[in-house]
């Protein structure tokens, strides 16, 4: 587990697959139970993040020419 | 005008001017009752039943309008860049200072010159492949980065960002700006989107809003559509209305409806997303939940079974086995003891029925010595002067033997 990333520093692709592969390896079972509570904390933990990402995202806009710059939004 | 040598003021009214210009085309005999040939343009049919649109040809244009007791007998349903010959006179709408067609008869002769050259173009980069389905990429399913070749000015701009903004935040937008209409606009389009890729985003929007066949010509341009065939980033098009549809969208991986649909294609929607993260949430509590249980169950199945085994539960058993023999024995000494009990009632009456107390009840004595050692059973035990005990049913007297 020492090797996987910082659940803060995945995007929402990164987060989202990983949540999907440690429920279905959950799924699966036939790990030992350290292993599998583990799997669930992770899980939940980019769940948490992904939950995040969604809720507090603000919209960055830059144009081409380099300069990053605000474009206003009338919603 | 001053020195004049006619009878007109030296200043006249706006409003003299345009009725001495009504007095004037409403008198010429050419344009009272004229035939002309041109391309419909900006068509649209007003609530009020009137119908209104430019007639075009290369270099030229003029307003046109049908009046709604006309306009049902066209018998021709009008659309832009529809080629016609309108028949009706000319007259100037004096409000706007406009001089107007006003027309009475139509008689189409075919499509316009714009829409033939539409049509020929696309039948061309049909035939090599360039709309082929093969061609069309699948989009990425969570683009990090969006770009968006667009005005910085126009509503479509706008439309795309508020899309974006409230369904997928998480996106970064990189805009590249153009002009979308007017002479410069193919060059400045293809530019713009050369730009946007080198940033190498994960997908391409180029959007315009709503506007007539010629605003969106553009689009219709070789050059933008092979420039968009050849990009190697996904593209979706956002151009114009529903109904409008140019080689640009021919050419592009998507065609959307319009610039908002271009966004709402480009992303997923962050409460699809949502939905989807909590049906995962509750999977991932479902499943170490029921990996838990099984693990309580094994423990309580080895649990039970180490129970079964314990020495206290053998000793259990054996108590259990000698408490049900002790009580049998004990049952089986009732038993003895009660068939026992009842032979000797049985003994009992019978001996009762033996006693000779039932012998002196019927009337006989028993006749002893005064000692009552002796039963006095024959006369010659029975000497004169004996004293005797004689016993009867409820008692003994004694008595005195006489013999004579």
């Amino acid at each position: 587990m020492s090797q996987l990333k910082e659940v803060e520093k995945l995007n929402y692709e990164q987060a989202y697959e990983e949540l999907q592969s440690i429920v279905s390896l959950l799924d699966e079972g036939g790990q030992p139970l350290d292993k599998n509570l583990k799997l669930f904390e992770r899980g939940q933990a980019l769940a948490k993040h992904c939950e995040n990402l969604l809720t507090q995202a603000q919209l960055k806009i830059r144009e081409t020419t380099g300069d990053s710059k605000e474009v206003s939004i009338d919603a | 005008m001053g020195q004049s040598t006619f009878p007109i003021p030296s200043v006249i009214t706006v409003k003299d001017l345009t009725g001495y210009l009504h007095f004037v085309l409403e008198n010429d005999e050419v344009l009272k009752d004229i035939w002309v040939r041109g391309e419909v343009s900006n068509y649209s049919h007003s609530s009020s039943g009137h119908l209104y649109f430019t007639l075009k040809d290369q270099n030229a244009s003029i307003r046109c309008a049908v009046w709604r007791s006309n306009a049902s007998r066209l018998g021709t349903p009008l659309s832009d860049g529809l080629l016609v010959e309108a028949h009706g006179y000319v007259d100037i709408y004096e409000v706007g200072g406009q001089i107007q067609f006003y027309i009475d008869g139509i008689q189409t002769t075919g499509d316009g010159f714009l829409y033939q050259a539409f049509l020929l173009l696309k039948s061309k980069l049909e035939a090599e492949g360039l709309f082929d389905i093969s061609r069309k990429r699948p989009l990425p399913p969570f683009p990090h980065s969006i770009g968006i070749v667009t005005s910085p000015t126009g509503a479509a701009l706008q439309d795309i960002l508020t899309v974006l903004q409230r369904r997928y935040p998480l996106a970064e937008v990189i805009l590249s700006p153009t002009p979308v209409q007017g002479r410069e606009a193919p060059a400045m389009i293809i530019s713009a989107l050369k730009q946007v890729i080198l940033e190498n985003p994960d997908i391409i929007l180029i959007a315009r809003g709503g506007g007539s066949l010629e605003d969106l010509s553009a689009f219709n341009d070789e050059d933008v559509a092979r420039a968009i065939a050849s990009s190697p980033i996904p593209v979706i098009t956002g151009i114009g209305h529903e109904t409008d549809f140019t080689i640009a969208d021919f050419t592009a991986d998507i065609r959307a409806p319009t610039p908002t649909a271009a966004a709402e294609m480009a992303v997923p929607h962050r409460d699809d997303l949502l939905s989807e993260l909590q049906e995962s949430r509750i999977k991932l509590f479902r499943v170490s939940r029921h990996l838990l249980d099984e693990y309580i169950w094994q423990l309580s199945d080895l649990h039970n079974l180490l129970l079964r085994n314990s020495p206290a539960i053998y000793l259990q058993n054996q108590a259990d086995r000698l408490n049900t023999l002790s009580d049998a024995l004990v049952k089986a000494c009732q038993y003895a003891l009660s068939i026992k009990s009842l032979n000797l009632k049985q003994t009992y009456g019978r001996l009762t029925a033996l006693s000779p107390q039932a012998t002196l009840n019927r009337g006989f004595a028993l006749v002893t010595d005064q000692k009552q050692s002796r039963l006095i059973t024959k006369t010659q035990d029975a000497t004169n002067k004996l004293p005797i005990n004689i016993r009867v049913s409820n008692g003994s007297f004694q008595a005195t033997v006489i013999q004579e």
